[in-house]
């Protein structure tokens, strides 16, 4: 069997807090702890990575992009650790993975017309041989997208719409034809009249080009549409990992339950029946726990060695990982 | 049944040089007693803006061609603002977006909601200490919470803290505008239920203003649909989510990811400018039943059933 297409080994980055130059830093934050996961590289998946804030998804984007370095652990792609790609084979890595990122506006230069984000890709990846061949080419990718290129190009960045501007994100990916897309939370700045436009456009891109995407969500909503694996993070861990379908209706882990139960269904005939002990799963903000199970001041089976020992993650079923202790023999 | 909030004809403008920026153009409802009346609409709808006209918290550039708020039989757009100040607060309490974000850092949790009540009532600074105190506990926050500076809080928790000090002079109307935004699902679920709660518990009518349905699908009673500065749509949660008449309405409902939904669709188009409305049924342009008539006559709301509002020639 090939190496994975993207693995993380035992990835954890550590933030300090507070203090200039870390001299009178209070404390440490583990933003990712220890995690380790997969995406197959036979066949192209969209793996959902989910949390709530503060769990750690984008952290794990930036590292793996290159943008922050593990503190400990590894990251691979196709076999090889990033570093290594990004000391030896730079252009090549960026060819291969690419990102789109939550605030489409963030990334674009406003005093160059959006047309130059094309340009640039073009010009790197040495995609046309001539001015006219690249001109041709950008049309294309746009239509493509759906996107009017005698519309939009010659227009500046703040002249677009924010579901424009991600969609032409779209377009320069098409261009790029990656094999692995890092998406960290591509669609919150897209109208929900919109939003189905784009996630297909994602789910083309795989089913078209092979091309997998690890798209990192808080929205389990959005992750039960888009993804074929979700793997569900808490407070920097892994808790629950599995394909869509056994995640959604099989949660496993207490956590996965309490989100996939708070999560609002667009229907008024199924509101929620019961009311959220609201005191009982919200803490302090400075209060993180240090030993035990990352769930257990807030995990309505907590039993005493949850206070205890960290439960590791383990293999309940072929492809279906927990890190709970109700499940270990 | 006479409405605690009536709101007719409602504009709110905003100058610039190119021209008005109609963010709000023409928009009339009832909210009645004892209700959660909810309004949804995507960005840039003019929802907020309605709510700041409501409100009268507009400042120029922005201004208000015309309308009329008449809540408890006054039309508060005529009203002195000294007049104003007596109601707002005591009967007219208001969360905006973003509130808790408007906490004071350096000032402990319970001063800031002594003077805020101190400032609305007759109360004096012991007999607002008590009434604070009692307000964390209905919203569920434990009494030290009271001397705690905001870092120290988590963002459900400011949160609670601005609708307990909102909420604290028991007034008649609560407007709450994005109250679950950059919240967690588990927290959103908590505050959600919160604001429900201040009908059920305590009989006030509440207004919320949100992007999201699945939020209004869960605590509204009737809902009002927003597109391009006005009301689209409005009727009770069910009928609109069961059996959404106007296609825009259509559009959003069909739009929504939800789990165990194996297809949500999109509108074609984009939203069109507040500078620059389509003529005719702002809709048009994105809507799949347009004929020659949409592009041309602005359909009027019209009750089409009991309680049923639809602004679309569809229904004519």
């Amino acid at each position: 069997m090939d190496a994975p297409l993207l693995e993380l080994t035992n990835v954890t980055k550590i933030f300090k807090i507070g203090g200039g130059l870390g001299l009178f830093s209070k404390r440490v934050i583990k933003a990712v702890d220890s995690i380790s996961f997969s995406i197959p590289s036979d066949k192209p998946l969209i793996t959902a990575l989910v949390g709530e804030s503060g769990s750690g998804k984008t952290t794990i984007a930036r590292m793996i992009l290159g943008l922050t370095k593990p503190t400990s652990g590894e990251i691979f792609y196709k076999g090889r650790s990033i570093s290594e790609w990004l000391k030896k084979n730079k252009l090549e890595y960026y060819k291969e993975v690419q990102a789109i990122f939550q605030d489409p506006y963030s990334i674009y230069n406003p005093f160059y017309r959006i047309d130059r984000v094309l340009e640039i890709v073009i010009k790197k990846f040495k995609l046309a041989s001539s001015k006219e061949e690249a001109r041709k080419l950008m049309v294309e990718v746009m239509r493509e997208i759906g996107l009017r290129p005698e519309d939009l190009l010659g227009r500046y960045p703040h002249q677009l719409s924010g579901g424009e501007r991600q969609r032409f994100m779209l377009a320069r990916i098409l261009l790029i034809k990656p094999r692995l897309i890092v998406a960290d939370e591509p669609v919150s700045m897209i109208d929900v009249s919109l939003r189905a436009l784009f996630l297909d456009h994602l789910i083309s891109f795989k089913e078209k080009l092979g091309t997998s995407c690890l798209y990192i969500t808080h929205d389990l909503n959005v992750a039960s549409y888009v993804a074929d694996n979700i793997i569900v993070l808490c407070q920097g861990r892994i808790v629950e990992e599995g394909d869509k379908k056994s995640i959604i209706e099989n949660p496993l882990h207490p956590y996965t339950k309490l989100l996939l139960s708070s999560i609002p269904v667009p229907d008024p005939k199924r509101k929620w029946r019961e009311l959220i002990d609201i005191a009982s799963i919200e803490s302090f903000k400075e209060l993180k726990v240090e030993k035990g199970c990352i769930f257990y001041t807030r995990c309505p089976y907590a039993m005493n060695i949850c206070k205890e020992e960290r439960p590791s993650l383990i293999d309940v079923e072929p492809g279906r990982k927990v890190a709970c202790f109700l499940y270990s023999k | 049944m006479k409405p605690v909030l009536e709101v007719r004809n409602l504009k709110v403008y905003y100058k610039s040089i190119w021209g008005d920026y109609k963010s709000v153009d023409g928009v009339s409802f009832n909210v009645y007693g004892n209700e959660v009346f909810s309004i949804a609409g995507e960005s840039g709808c003019g929802k907020s803006t309605l709510v700041d006209g409501i409100l009268r918290l507009i400042e120029p550039p922005g201004y208000i061609p015309s309308g009329e708020v008449i809540f408890e039989g006054v039309d508060l757009l005529k009203l002195p603002e000294k007049e104003l100040r007596k109601i707002r607060w005591r009967k007219l309490a208001y969360v905006p977006q973003g509130a808790m974000n408007s906490l004071n850092p350096v000032i402990r949790i319970e001063e800031q909601m002594v003077d805020a009540i101190v400032d609305h009532s007759d109360m004096d600074k012991e007999e607002a200490r008590k009434l604070a105190l009692s307000m964390l506990k209905e919203v569920g926050l434990p009494s030290e919470v009271a001397k705690m500076y905001p870092h120290e809080l988590s963002g459900g928790m400011k949160q609670r803290v601005i609708i307990a000090t909102a909420i604290a002079l028991k007034p008649r109307l609560v407007i709450a505008d994005e109250p679950t935004t950059a919240l967690d699902v588990v927290v959103q679920r908590g505050i959600l239920q919160l604001l429900r709660r201040l009908k059920e518990d305590y009989g006030m009518t509440v207004i919320v203003v949100s992007h999201d349905m699945a939020a209004h699908a869960q605590i509204g009673d009737r809902i009002a649909i927003m597109y391009a500065g006005k009301i689209v749509e409005i009727g009770s949660i069910y009928d609109i989510f069961e059996d959404p008449l106007h296609p825009y309405t259509k559009g959003l409902i069909s739009a929504i990811p939800a789990i165990g939904k194996k297809y949500i669709k999109y509108i074609p188009g984009l939203a069109p400018s507040p500078l620059n409305w389509p003529p005719g049924c702002r809709f048009h342009p994105r809507c799949p039943h347009a004929t020659d008539i949409c592009s041309k006559i602005e359909p009027p709301i019209r009750e089409i059933s009991s309680g049923r509002y639809v602004a679309c020639h569809l229904y004519g």
